[in-house]
């Protein structure tokens, strides 16, 4: 690890002018940027923590939706997101305790890697990415793999998810990593289903559109039994071809249509 | 009533009161006064020509104190290699030279090109990344058969091709078996895959390098599984210090696996550098290093046929086997996949042909070396694989086609050159069959299939030669060591004793398991007894573990040693009581003189040799310290038979473990606590292997699985709750303790029963045509399978 310095700000604002400078990076629960650090992959000369800002704290139901700070650890929302049971259910599987207890979600959402969860939860429940300049859709959030609509020194401080009516998510673990090898969130909404991959494509997290318009017309597991996903799109690696991948979306997308209904 | 302490007594593992308090004390726990940190540039290409190393500007970085290249090793000895293999041709393979840091070429990625030493780990990294490297990158040869073809690329220009060895075992009986296959009525044939594997021990390799200036002696501190061994490699070979003026230290070692039995050019660079820089430098290995610097497991690529008679008899087996060495030849490599893997190729089996033939290569890969098995293993599952097709294509049952072919008459002289002492192989199959209920197993599949799974039943036996060796015989075998064991026992005034083994435990438990065998034999509490191992300096010699050696090995030493305190102990206790030294019997800890009501207690007679006023001093020395060396006169025979039953999630491929049974006949057994915890362990490295683990490089030679993120270790929750049993005992009948040796079982005969489990669940699924998977049996693989 580089020498850099490290600012813990209190309030957003101040969060903001400390990440003005060149280099500096915000710095969520660490659980990706420390270890890169470690092996001299990057070198930010600031690091500004988020985790000492109250008003990016705390899990909040109003109306229909829930808002979770963008500093809230997964383990803090596994455990608050009562509203919400398949994101709360999702955050209780991100990693393992360590991981759970000091990753967050606006950190996982900003590092956007191909194969994490929030990426899938966020896109299938229509949520709205809170910055402190702006206010983002899902839809227009995610642009490829670990890459957003952030701007340079933009901060995630929270993120409004639209409690749907029903949901699940359906992980299939990579065995090394324990990551998604391909994640399906499904969240059926009073205006349709969403239905979100995460781990599957080489654009990172996206939505499976024709296993939306089936659900929509029939919200069973039967109603995407003849759907297949074109593997050219997909990745593929040690861990599984394209070919796998794609079909482990239609069967993950099933379970969770079957458990969500 | 199970007993309390000595043979047979399952006592708690003493050590284990330092392991689980934070408390061991481990190499990289020590930190030498003024010590200064190490840093190896390693290589990142696979195969390159090294120009140039300028070392100038890093030298000029904060807190460097000095920078070494290969250059400065001139005059040095190369890395050695213990063992050298004659070929089928009767010439000797071909040996590379090692250097400790890259010579001219780097040839894998992690190869050592330069070291930095400086006051920090943090500048030495700093500085390190200020050499100047200009390194032209050549093609890199990684797969094995490419490797050996015509015109490949070598990876040592000095070789007459990537070519270590091409062996033949036995050679003579090269027609015959041809000829039985000829003759045959049937021949099953199986091509596969032994996967190359990283060891992974918890602890990752340390070497710190002490010099004192004034004494002209140096030291050596290492996680190593036999410190005496590197001491003599690394004094006689690389830097030439004679060993009374050299100390290796491996204090706790955090598990090994093999990987820790050899040397390493880390080692040699410390202990050299220490000397240089007039200081103590320590390196430790990161994990990123030790992917890409351990020596590596398995790696065979083997063709396997199997002859049978009408009747169903094995009647010969032939085997093709690719085996890699890496780039260069780690200490044990050449021995692996020949006298440890040819010699085993018998199994349980009667087959009277059999020619087994190796060829090992040089690759632009980090170097392979013996893996917990080592070579029995790779002869384990492809035999036990070969059969269980060939029971399929025959269509008779797997355990009676194992059954009616099992060796039967002990001893048993195989057709590849070794004899097995004793063994039931029905017993452990009997066993077996009731442990894991195989009786219930259509039940179980049935409710399995009302659930949507597949379900699978694999058996298979093995056969394992430990206790590792004579050296007679290994000496004929091109072993450049002899493989006894020794040890010293000294008994203090009050009683009490230390006993100084050559075997060095990384995890096995000897602290808690060597005294209840002592304790047993004087009939003392085994808190009287302190087990000192892993310094060279306290312990006269030792060969090490591995091998699943120590108890019976080492352990012998150890009761030889006990033998002549006992008989010395007899001569002071005759003379105290003044009787003859025949009459003397020893019996919990007390002698007596037999037929009458005369005793002294075991304090008394310690106490006398130590204060020898009433003493036989003209027969025999005062003190009680004797020292035996111990050469085994055979191998030792481990035998079992293990069963698995798997369920297959059709829909995504993903395999579950079920169950889990294995019968044991490992003779004698001291802790049976310590052998189940053996045995589970292999169990589930072998279950790893099978499942989950994989080393990975792609055709460029980069290593893609060099992180925990993508080299997959079995977790808690990959393996089930183990049967495990090993109550069938045949004892070995040519050691003193009769026992056989356990550490490297579970992962020598579980690998086959995983997949010939897998194998069962996707045939039952009438994927008749699924004949083999190679492994690990990853979830897109069986899925592959399902769909082909």
């Amino acid at each position: 690890m580089y020498n850099f310095e490290f600012e813990k700000p209190s309030t957003v604002a101040d969060a903001v002018a400390a990440l003005a400078g060149d280099e500096a990076q915000a710095l969520g629960g660490g659980q990706t940027l420390i270890p890169t650090m470690k092996q001299r992959l990057a070198s930010p000369s600031k690091l500004v923590s988020l985790s000492g800002i109250a008003e990016m704290q705390g899990v909040q139901r109003e109306g229909a939706s829930l808002t979770v700070g963008g500093a809230v650890s997964h383990a803090d929302v596994a455990a608050q997101a009562t509203d919400y049971p398949a994101l709360a259910e999702m955050a209780g599987h991100i990693g393992d305790p360590a991981v759970r207890n000091r990753g967050t979600i606006g950190g996982s959402l900003a590092n956007n890697d191909p194969s994490a969860d929030y990426p899938a939860a966020a896109l299938a429940s229509a949520a709205t990415v809170v910055t402190n300049a702006r206010e983002i859709a899902a839809d227009d959030y995610f642009q490829g793999m670990f890459d957003t609509a952030l701007e340079d020194g933009e901060i995630i401080t929270g993120v409004k998810f639209s409690v749907p009516q029903a949901a699940n998510y359906q992980k299939f673990v990579q065995p090394a990593s324990r990551f998604a090898l391909v994640g399906v969130f499904v969240a059926k909404h009073a205006d349709g289903v969403r239905v979100a991959v995460t781990g599957a494509s080489e654009e990172g997290v996206f939505r499976w559109s024709e296993a939306e318009a089936a659900l929509d017309a029939d919200f069973s597991a039967d109603a995407i039994a003849g759907l297949t996903l074109d593997p050219s799109d997909m990745i593929g690696d040690l861990h599984g071809t394209k070919e796998y991948r794609a079909h482990l979306v239609g069967v993950m997308t099933k379970r969770a249509v079957a458990a969500a209904a | 009533m199970p007993k309390d302490s000595g043979i047979g007594a399952s006592p708690k593992r003493r050590e284990d009161v330092r392991f689980l308090t934070g408390n061991g004390n481990y190499t990289d726990d020590i930190n030498a006064h003024g010590q200064a940190y190490v840093h190896f540039l390693r290589s990142d290409i696979a195969h390159g020509t090294l120009n140039s190393v300028d070392t100038t500007a890093a030298a000029a970085m904060p807190g460097v104190v000095r920078i070494f290249t290969a250059a400065d090793f001139e005059g040095v000895g190369g890395v050695p290699c213990g063992w050298e293999i004659t070929d089928r041709h009767g010439n000797a393979m071909q040996e590379p030279k090692h250097p400790v840091l890259a010579e001219g070429k780097v040839r894998h990625v992690g190869e050592p090109i330069a070291a930095v030493i400086a006051e920090s780990l943090e500048q030495a990294r700093d500085a390190a990344e200020a050499i100047d490297l200009d390194i032209e990158e050549l093609p890199a040869v990684v797969d094995m058969k490419a490797a050996v073809a015509e015109g490949s690329v070598k990876v040592h220009d000095d070789l007459t091709s990537n070519l270590c060895y091409d062996w033949g075992f036995v050679e003579e009986n090269r027609e015959a078996v041809n000829q039985a296959f000829q003759d045959a009525a049937h021949v099953t044939s199986l091509e596969l895959v032994n996967n190359r594997l990283v060891a992974n021990p918890m602890e990752p390799r340390v070497a710190i390098g002490e010099y004192n200036r004034s004494t002209d002696d140096s030291k050596l501190y290492t996680t190593s599984q036999n410190p005496h061994v590197i001491r003599l490699l690394m004094g006689a070979f690389v830097l030439g210090i004679p060993e009374h003026k050299l100390q290796v230290v491996s204090p706790d070692v955090g598990g090994g696996f093999g990987t820790k039995i050899f040397h390493y050019a880390e080692e040699a660079f410390c202990t050299f550098a220490a000397k240089a820089c007039n200081r103590p430098v320590k390196w430790t290995s990161s994990r990123s290093e030790a992917f890409m610097s351990d020596a590596h497991g398995r790696d065979h690529v083997t063709k396997i046929e199997l002859a049978l008679d009408a009747d169903n008899n094995f009647t010969a087996l032939r085997t093709d086997t690719y085996a890699n060495m890496g780039a260069y030849l780690s200490t044990f490599a050449p021995s692996v996949p020949t006298w440890l893997h040819g010699t085993l190729m018998a199994g349980n089996y009667k087959t009277p042909l059999i020619y087994v033939n190796v060829k090992a290569v040089f690759t632009n890969t980090v170097p392979v070396d013996a893996y917990r098995g080592a070579g029995r293993p790779e002869a384990t599952f492809q035999l036990e694989r070969v059969v269980d097709k060939a029971a399929r294509e025959l269509g008779v049952d797997p355990i009676a086609l194992r059954r009616q072919n099992f060796i039967t008459e002990f001893p048993y002289a195989t057709p590849v050159a070794v004899e097995y002492d004793t063994g039931d192989y029905h017993a452990t199959m009997d066993k077996l069959t009731e442990i894991a209920d195989l009786s219930g197993f259509d039940a179980r599949r049935k409710a399995s299939v009302a659930n949507g799974k597949l379900r699978g039943l694999g058996v298979n036996c093995y056969i394992e030669a430990c206790g590792i060796a004579p050296s007679n015989l290994v000496g004929q075998l091109g072993a450049r060591a002899g493989l006894y064991e020794s040890a010293t026992v000294r008994v203090n005034a009050t009683g009490g004793l230390v006993v100084m083994t050559g075997s060095h435990s990384h995890g096995q438990g000897h602290e808690t398991s060597f005294p209840q065998v002592i304790a047993d034999m004087i009939g003392i509490d085994e808190g009287m007894i302190e087990i000192v191992h892993g310094d060279t300096s306290k312990v006269p010699m030792g060969m090490g573990t591995y091998g699943s050696r120590s108890l019976a090995v080492g352990g012998s030493a150890m009761v030889r040693a006990t033998e002549k305190i006992i008989a010395k102990a007899k001569k002071i206790a005759a003379h105290l009581m003044e009787a003859a030294d025949a009459d003397i019997e020893l019996k919990d800890g007390e002698f007596s003189v037999a037929g009458t009501d005369k005793s002294v207690a075991w304090g008394d007679v310690t106490l006398a040799a130590y204060v020898p006023h009433n003493y036989p001093l003209e027969d025999i020395e005062p003190g009680l310290e004797e020292t035996a060396f111990y050469d085994p006169a055979n191998f030792t025979y481990p035998s079992g038979a293990y069963a698995c039953e798997v369920e297959v999630d059709p829909d995504t491929g993903k395999v579950s473990i079920e169950r889990f049974s294995a019968a044991d006949d490992f003779g004698n057994i001291v802790n049976p606590m310590i052998v189940d915890g053996q045995v589970h362990g292999g169990i589930g490295q072998g279950i790893g292997q099978a499942l989950l683990e994989g080393c990975v490089y792609d055709e460029d030679g980069q290593l893609l699985s060099a992180s925990f993120m993508d080299y997959a270790m079995p977790r808690a929750d990959d393996v089930p709750f183990y049967s495990v049993d090993h109550s069938c005992q045949t004892p070995c009948t040519h050691n003193p303790l009769g026992v056989k040796g356990c550490g490297e079982a579970g992962a020598i005969g579980s690998p086959p029963s995983v997949v010939n489990a897998v194998v069962d669940a996707l045939q039952s699924a009438g994927k008749t045509d699924v004949t083999h998977i190679d492994m690990p049996l990853s979830p897109g693989r069986i899925w592959a399978a399902l769909n082909s």
